[in-house]
C-alpha cells in the first residue's frame, strides 16, 4: 500500500464529476499523478477507507502520503501548491464570487440531477423545473463571458464543466432540451471541451447515460 | 480598530451563520455596521444583495456584497491579514476547510433531523448525531481547539455547536452532549465559549431557546 510514497495519487471513479474536477485542475497545472480507479460497486479499497475514513468517498488526492478529501477543497489545494496558471482570481471579491458559485454548483446541480433519473412523475417534473432554474441562474452569471472566470478558465468552470457530460442523460430521462433553455451554457460547455484538460477528463455523454441506465436498473427505476 | 472601507453586515440575532461572521470581524477588530433583518419581511437591500438565496448573512464591503458565511470568513481573512483565521500551510488549510464543510453538511443535517422528527425517526436521528459528535471528539483528541492552541476557521464554523446544540437539546428534548462519552468535545465547547470574542458575542440564551421553540413548532405544524 503506497501511503508513505512521495508523489500524487488520485483515488477516483471514471464517471465522477467530482473526480473530474480534480483531474482537470491537475491537467491545467501540468502536474503528474497516478490515477487509481476505485471499484465503488463491489467494494471500496482499504486505501480509500484509510484515506477518507469519515466519508469513504472519492475523490481523494494523496500527496506524499497525506490525504485531501472533497473535490473543491482538493482543487483549491492544487491551486495553492502549484502556483502556475492560477485557477482562482487574485482579487478577493472576485475570489469570493468564484467560491460562491462553485459552492452553488456543489449544493444544487448533483442533487437535482440525481432526482431527474431516479424519479418519475410529479417528482421528476418538479426536479426538471428546478434544474432549469438552476441552469438559468448559472447562465445568468456566465453572461457573455468566454468562461465563468472571464477570459481565464478557472474555479467555477472546473466546478461545473463535468456536469455538462451529464446533460444528455438529464435531457433523455426528463424529456427536455438544455440547449433550448440555456444556449449560452451549452456553447460554454463546447468551448471548455476545446481545452485538453477538459476533453481528456470528461467522458462521452452516451457513456455517461449508459452508466445512468445501470444506476436506474440498480435502483429499480424503469 | 482596523478599517478598510465601509463594512456592513445584514443579519438576524438568533442565526449562528451570522454570528460566526461577527466573530471573524471581531477577531480582526474590524468596525462594521450591523443591520438586523426581519426574515418574515426581508428588506429590499437584502434581496438586492443576495437575490439567489435571499438569506442572511450578507456582508457588504465598499458597496460590494459577499454571500455565504464560509465564503465571507475567507474573504475577511484575505482582505485583513493580521490575526489570521485560516492556517498558512496549504495542507493545514485543507483540514480547516474539511471540518468547515463537515459542519455545514453532516452536522447541520444531523441536528436538523433531530429537531424536526419524532418517535422512532427521532431516536435514529439522535444516534446518528451521536456518531457525528464522536467524529468531532476524536478529531479534538489532544487539542484545545480544532485550530490547535488558538481558535481558527474550523472553530468559527463549528462554533455553533457549542451554543446552539445545547439550545437544540433543550428545545427538542434530547441529550447528546455527554461529557463522559465525548470528553474532548465537551472541553472544546467550554474553552470555545470562554474565548472573549466569542463570549461577548452570543445571543441571550433564553431568547434563543424561545425563538427556536417557536421555529420548531411552526415547522412541525406545517
Amino acid at each position: 500500500m503506497a501511503t508513505a510514497e512521495k508523489g500524487l495519487v488520485l483515488l477516483d471513479l471514471w464517471v465522477s464529476p467530482f473526480g473530474q474536477r480534480c483531474r482537470i485542475a491537475l491537467a491545467e497545472k501540468a502536474v503528474e499523478y497516478e490515477y487509481r480507479e476505485e471499484n465503488l460497486v463491489d467494494h471500496k479499497s482499504p486505501l480509500l477507507l484509510k484515506m477518507n475514513p469519515i466519508h469513504k468517498k472519492i475523490p481523494v488526492l494523496i500527496h506524499d502520503g497525506k490525504p485531501v478529501c472533497e473535490s473543491l477543497i482538493i482543487v483549491q489545494y492544487i491551486d495553492e501548491v502549484w502556483t502556475n496558471n492560477p485557477l482562482l482570481p487574485s482579487d478577493p471579491h472576485e475570489r469570493a464570487k468564484s467560491r460562491f458559485w462553485a459552492d452553488f454548483v456543489d449544493k444544487k446541480v448533483y442533487e437535482c440531477g440525481t432526482k431527474l433519473w431516479k424519479f418519475k412523475g410529479e417528482t421528476q417534473e418538479a426536479a426538471k423545473k428546478e434544474m432549469i432554474e438552476i441552469l438559468k441562474l448559472l447562465e445568468g452569471e456566465l453572461g457573455d463571458k468566454k468562461y465563468f472566470g472571464g477570459e481565464a478558465f478557472g474555479f467555477v468552470d472546473i466546478a461545473f464543466v463535468p456536469f455538462t457530460a451529464w446533460f444528455y442523460s438529464y435531457e433523455t430521462c426528463a424529456n427536455f432540451s438544455i440547449e433550448e433553455e440555456c444556449p449560452k451554457l451549452v456553447a460554454w460547455g463546447k468551448r471548455c471541451m476545446e481545452r485538453e484538460s477538459v476533453a481528456k477528463s470528461l467522458h462521452d455523454p452516451h457513456k455517461v447515460h449508459e452508466f445512468v441506465c445501470f444506476l436506474k436498473k440498480k435502483f429499480g427505476v424503469e | 480598530m482596523a478599517s478598510g472601507g465601509e463594512v456592513k453586515l445584514f443579519g438576524m440575532w438568533a442565526s449562528p451563520a451570522v454570528r460566526r461572521v461577527e466573530w471573524a470581524l471581531k477577531i480582526k477588530g474590524i468596525e462594521y455596521e450591523y443591520i438586523e433583518e426581519d426574515l418574515s419581511n426581508k428588506s429590499t437591500s437584502l434581496l438586492e444583495y443576495n437575490p439567489i438565496n435571499k438569506q442572511v448573512p450578507v456582508l457588504l464591503h465598499k458597496g460590494k456584497p459577499i454571500v455565504e458565511s464560509l465564503v465571507m470568513i475567507e474573504y475577511i481573512d484575505e482582505v485583513w491579514n493580521h490575526n489570521p483565521i485560516l492556517p498558512e500551510d496549504p495542507y493545514e488549510r485543507t483540514k480547516a476547510r474539511f471540518w468547515a464543510t463537515y459542519s455545514e453538511g453532516k452536522c447541520r443535517d444531523a441536528v436538523g433531523k433531530v429537531y424536526f422528527t419524532e418517535g422512532e425517526e427521532k431516536e435514529n436521528a439522535i444516534k446518528y448525531l451521536e456518531d457525528i459528535v464522536r467524529v468531532l471528539d476524536e478529531e479534538l483528541k489532544g487539542k484545545r481547539f480544532f485550530g490547535g492552541e488558538n481558535i481558527g476557521f474550523s472553530d468559527l464554523v463549528l462554533g455553533w455547536m457549542a451554543f446552539w446544540l445545547p439550545v437544540a437539546e433543550e428545545v427538542a428534548s434530547f441529550e447528546v452532549l455527554d461529557s463522559e462519552k465525548f470528553p474532548w468535545f465537551a472541553s472544546w465547547t467550554d474553552n470555545f465559549l470562554q474565548v472573549p470574542v466569542i463570549k461577548e458575542n452570543l445571543p441571550p440564551r433564553d431568547k434563543t431557546v424561545e425563538f427556536f421553540q417557536n421555529y420548531r413548532q411552526q415547522r412541525l405544524a406545517a
